[in-house]
């Protein structure tokens, strides 16, 4: 047992005040719950609290809030830990001004209905139904089972596994900057369905995400929905693949990015290393040296990103430019060149995506990556993994 | 056609069955097969023309569900692949890593957005009473709207209960804070007769203290229960089957363990999932990695980790018929709320999401077909203006005019947990049966302090307060009446099964002087009630 004070931001609709802070003072066991700290506080002081929560054991998603400004669920942060991270706060700013307690506020990118009740249904819900949530198979279903890869079912189980809890959307940056973007848990769930065999509306639905200005591309890259993730689902990853599978099929992609990507894996399969002089040609005009004519839009893009690597070359960013000269680009030594290709001929033989859902824990993933490279281990390992 | 959940339905607790769902779907396995496991499950107390059915329909549901998106594990061959539960003669659970219920709930959601124009969702509108006519038919349900408190009489020509157990009254339970019962009691309270509440199901492995649940499916999967001394206690009590004998020989084994000094001093025993390929528990067994680091700081897959029997499941309920027909015409219930009995004393794992599509499909059907064919019908009385008056009367009490209905929880579920639980007696129950009834009458005047209208939960809380003393009190009455032992009914007084006098339901039905009990027999269609041993 251990004393905790808890800030609790609140917000009582039918009393005309604004929104305010409340302490509470709880006593429960540090291996207790953040929600286990709020429920004694409801149970004992005041009632009025409100609070989403039912199972307790995160995976009814209802309990979605920030604490110590990280957004998460108040049932699987234990208060212990709380509160390590809110004294680890008050050291960095400096002092103990405002007492080293628990902060808790409602989720974010959501309308507050009552203190930690947000309003999912006008913001989380509305943004997934925008992408189609239910399966579309074409025909009639087959009489037994649909037959599918093993994997991809697996691989779309990730994305099963959001419990739509809400975290991610409030911990989203690229919403708060765009509220119209549709999202991290929608578009993860958007995966759920693009990556699933069964569905035969893959092309219409990445189509439709790549073209929304508030799909796919509106994603900023800056993890925190990964981070916020109570069940691993990193929907930033599903977002990603979408990208990828989008790129795969041909759809174009206003950044440019998927262009850009391919004009690093192109150029260094051909020259061994990265031959930077190629680049912005190669993502504007692909086919390596330049054999396929630019577009319009292409050209006007590849002028536009001129100051920028002009920039770069002049803050050493970029290679002093007589090495840029098409054709002053080293070689590399010897068979080195071929051992590129043969990587190049290995990843795409074993293209395997590999799940962090079902590879769980780092050091985990990494094995799993030997074993499939290795597949005669090495005398002794499998002892060890047995022991 | 409206769907009223009191919680966003993803909420709901079908979440929790981590498993999987049983069907015969294998070419060498047989319905039959299911359905015996099923009924010795039950300790011969499941009526058996119930569990052909579900057993028989189990297949075609588990490729609908299939067809509809659930992405149930494959095997080699890209076929749904299986896994081994408890008290089956053959590997015949289908799942989703470990997150069945969730992965079936989340789809059936999906179709629900699907159809939202043939089907109208209300999510977060709370139910406090069914609505009867002056012919005795179920005709509505009174709700309230949770975000803005305004109360609503929604008139129906069927009514489908499907509001899960009543876990909450013990303490601690695996079940979700909604688990409070709330269908039971209302079906109750307008007559329906309830059936079995003694049999509750105590999981076998559950965290100490917290009551969380390691799915059976760890054990399926090869995991060991061990006492403190090391030893594989389950050798004494289920030779053949061991750890995957039936959960109420489970639980009786692991309590008498602890009973007996042989457990840890926190009261468990240790769950060793350690023996299982660490790769196939991060495939496998993934929610149980998180539950062991997330609530107990122990890494499933380097170390043993400390369970208890903890309360689970309500296998008694509304008492219904293979259609989901409950006593009170128009009034449907399926699921954990209804008792078909498809259960009986002892549900197998896996089963219990098996039993909610199959049952709910049945009464749906059924639903529709009578309200095809009968005309609106009214309330009898004033349902709609009673049930404001009693949420004025909650409200209007002022703090200090009782006990806090928290703490009236608290005494109940602690109560029941001490008395109710894996093994019982006579003085035991007796004495939980007065609390519970003590507490009813505190209950009267116990006061909330949220006194608005938006988002009351603390209103809501005594609203479920309610049901949950309703359905303690029945599950009290029906302890003490079984006098024998009998699936999760183990009476240390009665220690012996006794089909002579006992293999049968005991039915309980609402009066003025609290719970009637009458009997109904037992449905026997091909198994002749044997000894039980695994």
């Amino acid at each position: 047992m251990a004393d905790y004070t808890i800030k609790v931001r609140r917000y009582q609709p039918e009393s005309g005040d604004p929104a305010y802070w409340e302490e509470f003072n709880v006593e429960l066991d540090p291996s207790l719950s953040v929600l286990d700290g709020l429920l004694q506080a409801k149970d004992r002081d005041d009632g009025s609290l409100a609070v989403r929560c039912s199972c307790r054991a995160a995976i009814c998603g209802s309990c979605g809030m920030k604490i110590n400004g990280k957004s998460g669920l108040g049932c699987q942060t234990q208060i212990g830990e709380a509160q390590e991270a809110a004294d680890k706060k008050a050291s960095a700013v400096g002092g103990e001004s405002e007492g080293n307690v628990i902060v808790i506020e409602p989720m974010g990118n959501q309308p507050v209905i009552k203190d930690l009740v947000t309003d999912m249904e006008s913001t989380h819900w509305t943004k997934f139904r925008r992408v189609t949530p239910w399966l579309l198979p074409h025909g009639e279903p087959p009489e037994r089972e649909y037959i599918v890869e093993p994997e991809s079912m697996v691989d779309i189980t990730q994305s099963m596994a959001c419990i739509q809890c809400g975290a991610c959307v409030s911990s989203c940056l690229s919403m708060e900057a765009d509220p119209l973007f549709i999202g991290p848990a929608a578009l993860a769930k958007a995966y759920r369905f693009v990556g699933d065999p069964r569905d035969a509306e893959t092309l219409e639905r990445l189509t439709d995400l790549a073209k929304d200005p508030h799909g796919i591309y509106d994603c900023t890259h800056c993890f925190s929905c990964v981070d916020a993730c109570p069940k691993g689902v990193a929907p930033m990853d599903q977002i990603m693949r979408l990208r990828r599978k989008a790129g795969e099929h041909g759809i174009e992609d206003p950044n440019s990015g998927h262009a850009h990507e391919m004009a690093f894996v192109n150029i260094i399969e051909k020259k061994g290393t990265l031959d930077e002089s190629l680049l912005l040609q190669e993502s504007f005009a692909p086919g390596v040296l330049g054999k396929l004519m630019p577009s319009k839009r292409a050209i006007k893009e590849m002028i536009g990103s001129l100051p920028t690597a002009i920039r770069g070359i002049k803050t050493g960013k970029m290679r002093s430019l007589p090495k840029l000269i098409p054709g002053v680009h080293h070689k590399l030594p010897g068979g080195a060149q071929d051992d590129v290709k043969a990587i190049y001929k290995r990843a795409e033989e074993s293209n395997i995506e590999f799940n962090l859902y079902i590879k769980g824990e780092e050091g985990d993933q990494e094995a799993a990556v030997e074993e499939r490279l290795e597949p005669a281990a090495a005398p002794g390992a499998e002892e060890a993994s047995n022991g | 056609m409206g769907i009223v959940s009191k919680v966003h339905p993803v909420r709901s607790h079908s979440n929790a069955a981590q498993g999987g769902i049983n069907a015969a779907l294998n070419p060498d396995d047989t319905w039959e097969s299911h359905a015996f496991d099923t009924v010795k499950g039950s300790d011969y107390l499941g009526d058996q023309d119930a569990i052909e059915v579900m057993a028989r329909e189990a297949p075609e549901e588990i490729l609908h569900m299939e067809h509809l998106g659930v992405t149930f594990h494959r095997n080699e061959e890209g076929k749904l692949g299986t896994r081994a539960f408890g008290g089956a003669s053959a590997a015949r659970t289908y799942y989703v890593a470990d997150i069945t219920g969730q992965a079936i709930m989340h789809v059936l959601y999906e179709q629900l957005m699907k159809y939202s124009e043939q089907i109208t969702r209300y999510e977060e509108w709370f139910s406090s009473s069914l609505a009867i006519d002056e012919n005795g038919e179920c005709c509505g349900v009174v709700t309230r709207n949770v975000a803005d408190g305004s109360m609503e009489l929604f008139q129906a020509k069927s009514v489908i209960l499907a509001t899960g157990g009543s876990g909450q009254i013990w303490k601690p339970t695996t079940n979700a804070l909604i688990c409070t019962g709330d269908g039971i009691a209302m079906a109750y309270r307008v007559g329906a007769k309830l059936m079995d509440m003694e049999m509750i199901q105590y999981h076998p492995t559950t965290l100490a203290g917290k009551g969380f649940l390691i799915t059976e499916g760890a054990r399926g999967e090869g995991a060991l229960l061990l006492n403190k001394n090391g030893e594989r206690f389950m050798e004494k009590y289920a030779p053949n089957k061991m750890e995957l004998a039936s959960r109420d020989v489970v639980s009786r084994a692991e309590q008498t363990e602890i009973n007996e000094g042989r457990g840890f001093p926190d009261g468990t025993v240790a769950l060793d999932i350690t023996v299982v390929p660490k790769k196939r528990i991060h495939e496998a067994l993934r929610e149980i990695v998180l539950v062991g680091r997330d609530f107990a700081g122990v890494d499933i897959t380097r170390e043993p980790i400390h369970i208890k029997p903890g309360n689970h499941y309500t296998m008694g309920g509304v008492k219904t018929d293979v259609e989901g027909r409950t006593d009170i015409p128009g009034l449907y219930a399926a699921g954990e709320v209804a008792c078909v009995s498809v259960h009986g004393g002892n549900r197998l794992g896996a089963n219990s999401l098996l039993d909610t599509l199959i049952f709910g499909k049945h009464s749906g059907r059924d639903a529709a077909a009578r309200a095809l064919r009968t005309d609106w019908s009214k309330p009898s009385g004033k349902v709609l203006e009673d049930e404001q008056a009693m949420v004025d009367d909650i409200n209007g009490r002022e703090k200090g005019s009782g006990r806090r209905v928290s703490e009236i929880k608290l005494e109940l579920g602690q109560t029941m947990d001490a008395k109710v639980a894996v093994f019982r007696d006579e003085a035991g129950i007796t004495e939980a049966l007065e609390t519970v009834r003590r507490l009813k009458e505190e209950a009267k005047t116990a006061y909330i302090d949220d006194h608005g209208q938006v988002f009351n939960q603390d209103l809501m809380g005594a609203i479920e307060l309610g049901y949950m003393l309703d359905c303690a009190e029945c599950s009290c009455i029906g302890a003490l009446e079984r006098k024998e032992s009998r699936g999760a009914q183990y009476r240390t007084d009665y220690p012996e099964r006794n089909d002579e006098e006992w293999l049968k339901h005991i039915n309980l039905e609402k009066t003025e002087d609290g719970p009637e009990i009458s009997y109904s027999e037992v449905t026997i269609t091909q198994w002749q009630p044997e000894a039980r041993t695994y």
